[in-house]
């Protein structure tokens, strides 16, 4: 119709949407810290997991999940090889309404699974970003990424 | 109703405009010789309160448009220039930052008045409609509005409110898109923000046009709601009305003033003051006061969808008004049942905007629902039943003997 590019000039521009990649060192990263990078506008966790945060991640595969993942599946990189199960890296941005949770060694963290705690609404994820309990609907999304050496990862790197 | 025309073009040049574009003879017979009613209280300043409210956020509004910069890295910045640097900067900001909650006030205020007196009824339903419409463009603006100095609060209310569409079936995520034109609140929304928080105000004159317009067609209501039967029941707008008004003005404008320069943050945020941070959520969001009531309803709805729904829902029922009360009698004063009901209906409201407020748990949780099951029976149940169970009090037979006889206001 006539109207429509005054309707389509409002999505996103070309450069906007240009899928673009953020290379990322890890060895920045320490044991059981995690770190903010910004992709697309929006902030990404990437957390470096102790063995307890995995082992519990892994048990809790078969938990009664309300979006059901396993963490392996969490890991895997954009073209479906194998991930590195002590970086996880995901959306910063509660699935409910956008807040931005808090992490098991921040202030004011009350979650009960030992990952991330909302403390908009109370949405409570695991170790390995699902959601668990609360009012979010699905797990921190993964974006796509690969590993381009050992420790440095491309985020936003297309098949 | 106005009747036939009585300007009289008292000079050449005014006989000369006339014959070519009546617009003295239009201004003449809408505020000079327009016959109101002439028991209408101090409750029927606010629609003057209200253009004089616009017209101030446009005159401040286009001044600080010639100074803001509409981009992320430079609008909080820009907003501290203009408080700081620009001549007469923190006046101008501080009189546009609170004119937004006095011209709410006002509309809250002008909107009970319509509630009360009856004035949605027929034959006013399209003026009230109209109403509702500008009070709705009033909420896009000042959001929008709020969006631009990119402070958190501007930040992350922007992004839960626009994550709210994200809850629409099967369109959500497309709509959220296009709304942010990227993949969350980023440069694209803050500039078309600008553009359509300038758009708006205009949108809203010209619907302000229509809604006088569809005010002069029947005429004033009146407090006791009964229509203008003779000359003897109105004076003209022009002096009494003018000067009642202005004078309704200058009160107001003193309350205005108070806030600009004594209070100027009182009604604000102070986390608006940090500038925006998309990494770092600020521990509690929460929108302007005048939106609070809004905030309560949406959250508590446990369903996120219907949460939504609930608070568009709640402007929605405004609009269909007309047709939900069944009272052939206007006026509350004369309706003793309805009329305590309305009480309890401001109550609920003054309710929702405390919980708006609050962390939506436990008995502020309880109190929110309570106060919106009230909101929406008010206007579904008790309004259409009322209208047909209740004995309206004996009204006067005319306005002018209304007023002969020492009606309350």
């Amino acid at each position: 119709m006539v109207a429509w590019p005054l309707i389509d000039q409002m999505n996103p521009a070309a450069d906007t949407l240009a899928l673009s990649t953020v290379d990322f060192d890890l060895t920045a990263v320490e044991e059981g810290q995690q770190v903010k990078v910004m992709w697309q506008g929006k902030p990404l966790f990437v957390r470096h997991r102790t063995k307890k945060e995995i082992d519990l991640a892994v048990k809790d595969d078969t938990a009664s999940l309300k979006d059901p993942q396993t963490d392996a599946e969490r890991l895997l990189q954009v073209d479906g090889a194998a991930g590195n199960a002590q970086y996880l890296i995901m959306g910063a941005n509660c699935t409910h309404l956008g807040c931005v949770p808090l992490g098991v060694n921040d202030a004011g963290f009350k979650g009960n699974f030992s990952g991330w705690f909302c403390p908009c609404h109370g949405s409570d994820y695991d170790s390995s970003g699902r959601i668990r309990s609360g009012p979010a609907p699905t797990n921190l999304p993964v974006p796509p990424f690969k590993y381009t050496t050992d420790t440095l990862v491309k985020i936003g790197a297309k098949a | 109703m106005s009747g036939p025309s009585t300007y009289q073009p008292n000079s050449g040049f005014e006989r000369w405009l006339d014959a070519r574009l009546p617009i003295v003879r239009l201004a003449h017979d809408s505020f000079v010789d327009f016959p109101t009613p002439k028991n209408l209280n101090y409750w029927w300043t606010f629609g003057g309160i209200l253009a004089f409210c616009l017209v101030v956020q446009i005159i401040t509004g286009i001044i600080l448009a010639m100074h803001y910069v509409p981009h992320i890295d430079h609008a909080f910045d820009s907003v501290e220039r203009i408080r700081r640097d620009v001549n007469y900067g923190w006046l101008i900001q501080s009189i546009h930052a609170n004119g937004a909650s006095m011209f709410f006030l006002a509309v809250y205020i002008h909107m009970f008045r319509g509630l009360y007196f009856g004035s949605y009824k027929a034959p006013r339903e399209l003026l009230w409609m109209l109403g509702v419409v500008i009070y709705f463009l009033m909420v896009a603006a000042a959001f929008m509005g709020y969006v631009l100095p990119w402070g958190q609060m501007s930040f992350w209310g922007a992004t839960v409110i626009t994550n709210l569409l994200g809850a629409l079936p099967i369109v959500g995520e497309s709509i959220t898109t296009w709304l942010w034109g990227g993949f969350a609140v980023d440069n694209a929304t803050l500039n078309r923000f600008f553009s359509l928080h300038y758009l708006i105000p205009f949108v809203i004159a010209g619907i302000v046009v229509l809604h006088i317009w569809a005010l002069h067609v029947p005429g004033n209501n009146n407090p006791t709601g009964i229509d203008v039967k003779s000359k003897a029941d109105t004076v003209p707008f022009h002096p009494y009305y003018t000067v009642k008004d202005g004078f309704a003005i200058v009160v107001f404008a003193m309350m205005f003033a108070a806030f600009v320069f004594f209070l100027p943050n009182a009604l604000g945020h102070a986390d608006n003051y940090i500038p925006a941070n998309p990494a770092v959520t600020p521990a509690e969001i929460v929108p302007e006061w005048y939106l609070l009531p809004f905030y309560a309803i949406l959250r508590c709805v446990p369903d996120k969808l219907l949460g939504v729904l609930a608070m568009f829902a709640a402007i929605f029922v405004l609009f269909i008004l007309p047709w939900l009360d069944t009272s052939k009698v206007r006026s509350m004063r004369y309706r003793p049942i309805a009329r305590q009901f309305f009480v309890v209906f401001v109550i609920a409201c003054l309710a929702l905007g405390f919980f708006g407020g609050q962390p939506p748990e436990g008995a502020y949780l309880i109190g929110s629902r309570i106060a919106t099951a009230y909101y929406f029976a008010f206007f579904l149940i008790i309004l259409p039943v009322v209208g047909l169970i209740e004995r309206p009090q004996r009204m006067p037979e005319t306005i002018a003997q209304s007023v002969l006889r020492g009606a309350k206001a």
